[in-house]
């Protein structure tokens, strides 16, 4: 993110922060602007994962009984684990930000790292789930199958179920490269209590799909749990 | 806008509060309520996600601009389900033998 303004008149601005950009005014007019950029990103995120939840909303309302048995199919336990290692994650990357804000370093990368391998336990749930389920046969194709009255009607339920969960941890994927990719320069000590825009950035991002975690959960693991 | 700094004991306070209501969404799943379930989870999903959106994500203490930023994405993602639901809800409604029903 360091820049390197070369114009003569930007002498002046030689004494700046490193990391101020030359567009901006103030480092913190550069943390506003970064924040907003992030949000409507984030805005078209919400939209992108919206289309498949009206999709849920209304094949759910449409087959209610079938979504509801194929509901018990998931591991209530394992998601219910799941959620609790994905909040705990949005706790510390909150506390990777926190360490900036204190000018601790060594924070910074302790709680990145924490991050990421949180990350990695939720996808390593989250395979161990997927392989339950093509063990199960209930991954839509040729071979799915599913005993019950409408088993084309589950088949949409666990088609929703694989495109919403695996949409979500690509995303964590992704949310696991961006953060790693933060981890040198803040062990080279880029980032401070008057510069972290990239770590405010990636915790927005990784905020966000815990979010979209905390509404598939209800949605696709305890529909339905109490008529288990 | 001065930077504002959120305390490690509200981070945890929070952290807590989601454990918690993660704890109670699976316990009320168990519990048949009829159609109250699903209103009981997401009312409980919501307040999670807007705890995470205020604190974890500093909403509460951003701008007008980025907080109306925001809402604007959800209030898209509800008109987005409201106007689909008017359709799908009302179908026979209006006309007892609609194609398709």
């Amino acid at each position: 993110m360091a820049s390197t303004t070369m114009e003569p008149e930007a002498d002046a601005a030689a004494h700046h922060h490193p990391a101020l950009q030359h567009q901006f005014d103030s480092l913190e007019q550069q943390k506003e602007s970064s924040t907003l950029g992030m949000w409507l990103f984030l805005v078209t995120e919400i939209m992108f994962f919206g289309g498949l939840f009206t999709a849920y909303v209304v094949y759910r309302r449409t087959f209610q009984g079938v979504f509801a048995a194929a509901s018990h199919h998931l591991d209530v336990t394992l998601g219910a684990i799941n959620t609790a290692v994905l909040i705990f994650s949005s706790l510390t990357v909150a506390l990777a930000i926190w360490s900036a804000q204190m000018n601790r370093r060594k924070g910074i990368v302790f709680f990145l790292v924490l991050t990421i391998l949180l990350g990695g336990v939720f996808l390593g749930i989250k395979t161990v789930e997927y392989s339950h389920k093509f063990h199960d046969n209930l991954v839509p194709g040729p071979n799915f199958h599913f005993d019950g009255p409408s088993p084309e009607k589950a088949e949409i339920f666990f088609s929703l179920y694989f495109i919403m969960t695996g949409l979500h941890a690509l995303h964590m994927i992704i949310g696991m490269g961006v953060l790693a990719a933060l981890i040198r320069p803040a062990w080279k000590g880029r980032y401070d209590a008057s510069y972290y825009n990239p770590l405010e950035c990636t915790g927005l991002y990784w905020h966000f799909v815990d979010i979209v975690w905390i509404f598939l959960f209800p949605l696709l693991y305890l529909l339905g749990a109490h008529a288990r | 806008m001065a930077e504002h700094v959120t305390s490690r004991k509200l981070y945890f306070a929070i952290f807590a509060a989601l454990m918690v209501l993660t704890a109670a969404t699976v316990a009320v799943a168990k519990i048949d309520l009829g159609a109250l379930n699903d209103v009981v989870a997401m009312a409980i999903a919501v307040a999670k996600a807007l705890l995470v959106l205020l604190f974890f994500m500093h909403v509460r203490y951003s701008t007008r601009l980025t907080a109306l930023t925001a809402m604007g994405g959800f209030l898209w993602l509800a008109i987005l389900i409201f106007l689909t639901m008017t359709d799908y809800l009302t179908r026979g409604v209006l006309l007892d033998d609609v194609p398709g029903k």
